[in-house]
């Protein structure tokens, strides 16, 4: 019993460091129709400059610069390189999807190259400790980054209902010349779209590094490759279903992985290969995701 | 005009007015055409005229067409227009419904209007829920379903909400294109029954329309566009009683489409 516990709280909290990543992956899609190929290393940028900054800001300042670097860079990557590609042309979201690729292999060759072999720890203030939550154990890293994500996410979901940019954001995703009618200026709310993802992106860097993961490695930015099809399941250009699917991608590697002996037929490593056999699965269900937007498809 | 005294001189003016979509098709050619404060002016003419074209470079949404001014310039007032953003026009007061409602049909009918006013500088709490509140007066049956996705609505109730929206930025000038496009005779009424109280208010109306009886009962000027050429301009009363408005426009091709999508003459 205690470990289907301990399987639903890894689950949760790998759920909801994923559902960063999507989220903001989602967010972006939705504001630009850009799928970025370079939120991974996005991810790793921000991951890295907590590493070489938390010895001399401290953990919380280290994480702070992080989510402003990271989000200024990822609105600049959108303002100066991606919204100067592919013009009025029709197609010019796809264009940008192939930038984003490049871009993201600049990012990573880069990052990689400083970061080498080592695995450079974060400095955060959790370590391995752990709490005793009456049958189950729980490292308090997992904890954190259930309750980091929770008000990161609700922060997300406050700004798009309740501010004029969320509205611009949500308007323009249904009707972009209608909303551009209305003076909402598509090319900054796109930007700030792009801002958020950065951040959001940073945040999720340290939890994915944090215990019980070793430390911050040049292929980290690969699991955000696991937030994909959370995106993709949820339905690509909803925030919420982003949410859903990254909770069902969590669940299913932690109890992929919890019950690894007993699914030994599957072979080793199935919990790297069960995000995207569930993501296949949901997606013969609902080939449109699981809330997809009703009868409008962004591509 | 600059010596004319500001409620003589043309709100909207356009002067030769040369527009070209992907930098070879032309779709307007030495357009002129002026929208006194005040007043409704009707632009006539079929499809491919160029209507939605002078529409579009007003509004400063060419370039999501891929079209350009090339020549010819647009003013609002002391504003300058052409080969600016969307923003611009709004801030000026000059606000487009586009062709066929686009409301945002995922978002509630409150969420639609609030977005009516994004284009604008930060406005006071009061001020945007006076805006709501006129908007509403206006149009009763959107009070009734402030929280309903705009996409449940009927398509006589999102033209509503189009132009409700529209109106949520305060416009001075409206620009309307095509308002009554596929909707029922009834409910073609009750939109120049609008379009009469919006213009009763002060805001001139710029009247894009097929449906030419509608469009000139409402009108004091008038413009017939053909093939990106201004054909006949004139007083809107005169204008229905010219042989060729009433072959063209008012004529048996409007009765015989009415039948079909109720967008027949008045």
């Amino acid at each position: 019993m205690s470990g289907f516990l301990d399987n639903l709280l890894n689950g949760l909290a790998v759920g909801s460091v994923y559902a960063l990543i999507a989220l903001g992956f989602v967010t972006i899609f939705k504001a630009s129709g850009v799928l970025n190929f370079a939120h991974g290393s996005l991810l790793l940028l921000g991951g890295y400059l907590v590493a070489v900054l938390h010895d001399d800001l401290g953990f919380a300042g280290a994480l702070a610069v992080a989510v402003l670097v990271t989000a200024a860079v990822a609105g600049l990557l959108d303002r100066l390189v991606l919204q100067r590609t592919g013009g009025s042309d029709p197609h010019a979201a796809h264009v940008q999807t192939i930038v984003t690729i490049g871009v993201d292999i600049v990012l990573v060759t880069d990052l990689a190259r400083r970061i080498g072999g080592d695995l450079l720890p974060l400095g955060d203030p959790w370590g391995d400790a752990v709490t005793d939550l009456g049958p189950v154990t729980v490292a308090d890293s997992r904890v954190a980054a259930i309750l980091v994500s929770a008000a990161a996410i609700g922060g997300a979901f406050a700004l798009f209902r309740f501010t004029s940019w969320g509205l611009s954001l949500r308007a323009a995703a249904e009707d972009a010349e209608a909303a551009a009618l209305m003076g909402v200026r598509l090319n900054r709310v796109r930007t700030a779209a792009w801002c958020l993802a950065g951040g959001l992106a940073a945040l999720a860097a340290v939890f994915l590094v944090a215990f019980p993961a070793p430390g911050l490695e040049r292929t980290t930015g690969q699991i955000a490759l696991k937030a994909f099809p959370a995106a993709i399941l949820g339905g690509m250009a909803s925030p919420v279903g982003a949410l859903v699917g990254s909770m069902l991608i969590g669940l299913t590697e932690a109890f992929v992985a919890g019950y690894q002996s007993d699914l030994h037929v599957l072979g080793e490593g199935f919990g790297d290969v069960a995000p995207y056999a569930v993501m296949v699965l949901v997606l013969l269900v609902r080939p449109a995701g699981l809330f997809a937007a009703k009868g409008t498809a962004r591509v | 005009m600059p010596s004319v005294p500001p409620d003589d001189a043309p709100a909207l003016h356009v002067e030769k007015l040369d527009v070209t979509y992907g930098r070879a098709l032309s779709a307007l050619r030495s357009v002129s055409l002026d929208v006194p404060h005040g007043a409704v002016v009707a632009l006539l003419g079929a499809n491919g005229a160029g209507k939605t074209t002078l529409l579009r470079a007003v509004s400063g949404t060419l370039r999501l067409h891929r079209g350009a001014i090339t020549a010819g310039g647009v003013r609002y007032g002391d504003t300058v227009l052409d080969g600016r953003d969307p923003v611009t026009a709004v801030r000026a007061g000059v606000v487009q419904v586009p062709e066929g409602r686009r409301v945002f049909a995922g978002l509630t009918v409150d969420e639609n209007l609030r977005a009516g006013g994004l284009g604008l500088n930060r406005r006071a709490p009061a001020q945007v829920r006076e805006a709501r509140d006129r908007v509403l007066a206006l149009f009763p049956r959107l009070g009734e379903r402030t929280r309903q996705a705009a996409g449940l609505l009927s398509g006589g109730e999102q033209q509503m909400l189009a132009i409700g929206r529209a109106l949520m930025a305060a416009p001075r000038l409206l620009l309307l294109d095509e308002p009554s496009l596929g909707l029922a005779p009834m409910m073609v009424d009750r939109i120049a029954e609008v379009v009469r109280e919006i213009n009763a208010g002060g805001t001139a109306v710029l009247l894009v329309e097929q449906n030419a009886g509608m469009a000139l009962s409402l009108a004091e000027r008038a413009h017939v566009l053909e093939v990106g050429e201004v054909r006949l301009s004139g007083d809107a009363a005169e204008l229905a009683r010219t042989d060729a408005v009433r072959r063209l426009y008012l004529g048996e091709t409007a009765d015989g489409a009415g039948g079909l999508d109720g967008r027949g003459a008045a």
